[in-house]
């Protein structure tokens, strides 16, 4: 989420100190281990909040301005991405990404949770995370294909 | 009109594209797809960068000492 390691390991650092300080208020209304991921969720939030990125809360990171959002696909279809994905050129896009879309493309696409975990994990509806992901392969596809039209040109 | 009706029919499967996909259909043999190389184009680029995405970011495993600083931070935040 955050792109460097020391970062991140900064962040597991305040994310185990925050687990040290709320765990008494953990209810059992939820699994445990969703429960420890919303915690750490709200970490990385807050901190890409203090860096001054485009997020306020998670629930404004869920739904990024219209202006973020992936245009309608009704692009050339001679710009076919298939077997030609940059690794670097994706992880840029992602990277990218308005921080609601990053968080849930990197949960399901690249960690591999499930829409159930995801929705419970940010509090939100399972529609809305297929609705948040596909938005973000959407975005995603805009960008690479970009990438591709800036390499080609060049 | 031949576009436009075209367009509708995009609109209505791509509307439809999100759920599609989760279900883990099969999506390439639906009439829509079969007919519409824009949508064909798009599919097959959706599900091209989810399958490139599980090759995205290596696990890097955190340093040995991490944990020595975790435990030293909480052993100095106990006292509040």
């Amino acid at each position: 989420m955050v792109g460097n390691v020391a970062e991140a390991e900064d962040l597991t650092q305040e994310a185990f100190l925050q687990l040290h300080r709320k765990i008494g208020t953990f209810r059992g209304d939820s699994a445990f281990s969703t429960w420890l991921h919303r915690l750490a969720i709200n970490v990385v939030l807050m901190q890409l909040r203090k860096k001054s990125l485009s997020l306020i809360s998670l629930d404004e990171a869920m739904e990024p301005a219209p202006e973020e959002g992936p245009g309608r696909s009704f692009g050339a279809p001679d710009l076919m991405l298939t077997g030609a994905i940059d690794r670097l050129a994706l992880e840029r896009a992602v990277a990218n990404l308005p921080a609601g879309y990053r968080l849930i493309f990197i949960l399901h696409d690249v960690e591999g949770f499930e829409h159930n975990e995801i929705a419970a994990m940010l509090d939100c509806s399972i529609g809305n995370s297929k609705s948040q992901l596909h938005k973000a392969r959407l975005k995603l596809r805009d960008a690479l294909r970009i990438n591709t039209e800036l390499e080609e040109r060049a | 009109m031949t576009g436009e009706r075209s367009n509708e029919s995009c609109l209505a499967f791509q509307a439809q594209l999100p759920e599609l996909i989760s279900s883990g259909e099969n999506a390439s043999s639906l009439p829509h797809i079969q007919s519409c190389e824009l949508c064909r184009a798009l599919l097959s680029d959706l599900e091209t960068i989810a399958e490139a995405a599980r090759r995205l970011f290596p696990v890097v495993e955190p340093r040995d000492s991490l944990w020595d600083k975790i435990e030293t931070a909480i052993k100095g935040g106990s006292n509040d």
